[in-house]
């Protein structure tokens, strides 16, 4: 059992007041808080020890690039890489999938078909109709029913000899649906097609074992697993990290460069350019470390009890509808009431303190998909509580009286 | 009445209440009781950009007057309007292009928004000024 008043107690922000309102922080899709371990480590950086990684010899530099690399294990043994340098650092999700996009510019040819996933976030959608764009190859759409999971027998009928690639989020941000990544993994490598998933909203909840998966990329951002904004971690099968070119260039990818020709440097560093976000890495290993020390088996088996108590309660509200009810879901929760915006919703909730998204979720196919504006998503994390579940239904009513 | 006239009104409306909800609730009546634009005219092209819910806005002259209607999907952004359109409506073009949005800081409205719906309300006011440059330059013509 979590002691969810102690884990609170770690999250300072939570004691704030919004709108002369305790904060009910509901918008942990979006972005998730920041424990006091993980603003420590970043003072800590920032206080005895910032400098430039990978170059200097003084000993401040030493010890940043030690700490940096340690982060860098500490993601590896964390999603279970075979090798440290099969983990990239990023900015995040958004700039892992550009990554994998632009190198495989390089590597697709006219007639070349890419699948992605109809619940896909804009910034999974966005990169591959560029990369469509420059290559002459084809986007097509592995759609979803009305529950809000993938059709599995058209994502088969879709896969042929020219399918090269594979994008799907591991969990939906507007639905929360959990996707079956395995099947499509497993699939998709019987007709030689790589896979990338998109893990930035599986990270909080759970955790994945890219060797397991057989997954040929996997990306997840740190600001949503309790880390700071501005890193991420690109995973990438050393096979393939190989075979694509370097992004962008710079100091760092370096081996060795005269006017006439340059030679890129080993993995990781040939996809790290320039000066990295050397503090983010470092807080993104300490934010692990903290969820670690909670334990995602708990964390998972908690939110769950919260998304039950949440679905049900909602669903006794006259005229509210749930958009996706998968059976595999995580804790977010997307809905609209009958005859109201999720703006007005939204703004009157925030007015009672209560945090959560409105709008399209960056995934505007979907809301076409259920011709709906928008939705309200109220998104759950471990150290959410079942009395912010009451003052969010109460909330609900309350802004429905006013709006109807 | 002049626009003045009218936004002095609305500030004394606003000033009677004591809290954010009351004026919410108000703003949601106001929102209720906008004169709707007519459905033909609920088209692409008079939508305003830079609104996250969507809004409608439709100008025509009548005797030298413009005169606004307009209609959204979200019933906070019609109270919105319809502050607006009582400021601004019925009014000679040259007039509107005149008139200073002050009383909108003044109302408190909008510390009480989003910032996106803030910056659909400048859109807002930025597209009943625009009619009345279009208008204007009519009646010169």
């Amino acid at each position: 059992m979590l002691d969810i008043n102690k884990i609170r107690e770690d999250f300072p922000i939570l004691k704030r007041e919004v709108n002369g309102k305790p904060l009910v922080y509901l918008d942990n899709a979006a972005t998730s808080q920041t424990p006091q371990q993980v603003i420590d480590a970043i003072v800590d950086y920032y206080q005895n020890y910032n400098a430039n990684i990978h170059r200097g010899v003084h000993t401040l530099s030493q010890e940043a690039t030690d700490k940096y690399e340690q982060a860098r294990l500490k993601i590896q043994k964390h999603f279970n890489a075979a090798q440290s340098y099969e983990i990239i650092y990023t900015s995040g999700t958004t700039h892992s999938i550009n990554l994998v996009a632009n190198g495989f510019s390089a590597l697709l040819n006219k007639g070349d078909e890419i699948l992605v996933s109809a619940m896909e976030h804009h910034s999974n959608i966005v990169p591959w109709q560029m990369l469509c764009e420059r290559t002459g190859a084809t986007l097509k759409v592995i759609p979803m029913n009305q529950e809000g999971e993938l059709r599995m027998d058209v994502y088969e009928d879709l896969l042929c000899d020219k399918t090269k690639l594979v994008f799907c989020n591991h969990i939906s941000n507007a639905l929360g649906t959990i996707n079956p990544i395995e099947e499509i993994i497993n699939k998709a490598h019987k007709v030689g097609a790589a896979v990338l998933i998109d893990g930035a909203q599986a990270a909080p909840h759970l955790v994945a074992d890219v060797q397991a998966l057989d997954v040929d990329f996997y990306t997840c951002s740190a600001h949503k697993i309790c880390g700071p904004t501005g890193v991420g971690m690109l995973y990438g099968k050393e096979e393939w990290l190989n075979k694509l070119p370097p992004y962008q260039g710079g100091g760092e990818m370096i081996a060795e460069v005269t006017f006439e020709k340059t030679t890129y440097a080993d993995l990781p560093h040939k996809f790290e350019a320039g000066t990295p976000n050397i503090c983010g890495g470092i807080a993104f290993g300490a934010a692990l470390d903290y969820m670690n020390g909670i334990g995602f088996e708990e964390i998972a088996k908690y939110e769950h009890e919260l998304l039950e108590y949440a679905t049900q309660e909602l669903l006794k509200i006259d005229g509210l509808k749930i958009y996706g009810t998968a059976k595999h879901k995580t804790s977010v929760i997307s809905f609209n009431i009958e005859g109201i915006h999720p703006y007005d919703m939204g703004s009157i909730l925030d007015k009672l303190g209560i945090a959560v998204r409105t709008g399209h979720h960056c995934a505007q196919p979907i809301m076409d998909f259920y011709k709906i504006p928008g939705t309200v998503r109220a998104s759950f994390a471990f150290y959410n509580t079942i009395e912010e579940v009451d003052i969010l239904i109460a909330g609900v009513l309350k802004a429905k009286s006013m709006l109807l | 009445m002049e626009i003045k006239e009218i936004q002095e009104e609305i500030i004394d409306e606003f000033s009677m209440f004591d809290d954010w909800m009351q004026r919410y609730e108000y703003m949601i009546e106001l929102g209720k009781s906008l004169p709707l634009i007519k459905e033909e005219y609920k088209t692409e092209d008079n939508i305003i950009k830079g609104c996250q819910s969507k809004v409608w806005v439709h100008a025509e002259l009548e005797d030298n007057k413009l005169v606004f209607t307009a209609d959204s999907d979200a019933i906070i952004t019609k109270g919105i309007i319809a502050i607006l359109i009582r400021a601004f409506s019925n009014q000679k073009p040259q007039d509107i292009l005149d008139a200073d949005t002050q009383f909108i800081d003044e109302i408190g409205l909008k510390e009480h928004l989003s910032p996106t719906r803030a910056n659909g309300l400048v859109s807002m006011i930025k597209q009943l000024k625009l009619y009345a440059v279009a208008y204007q330059t009519q009646i010169e013509d």
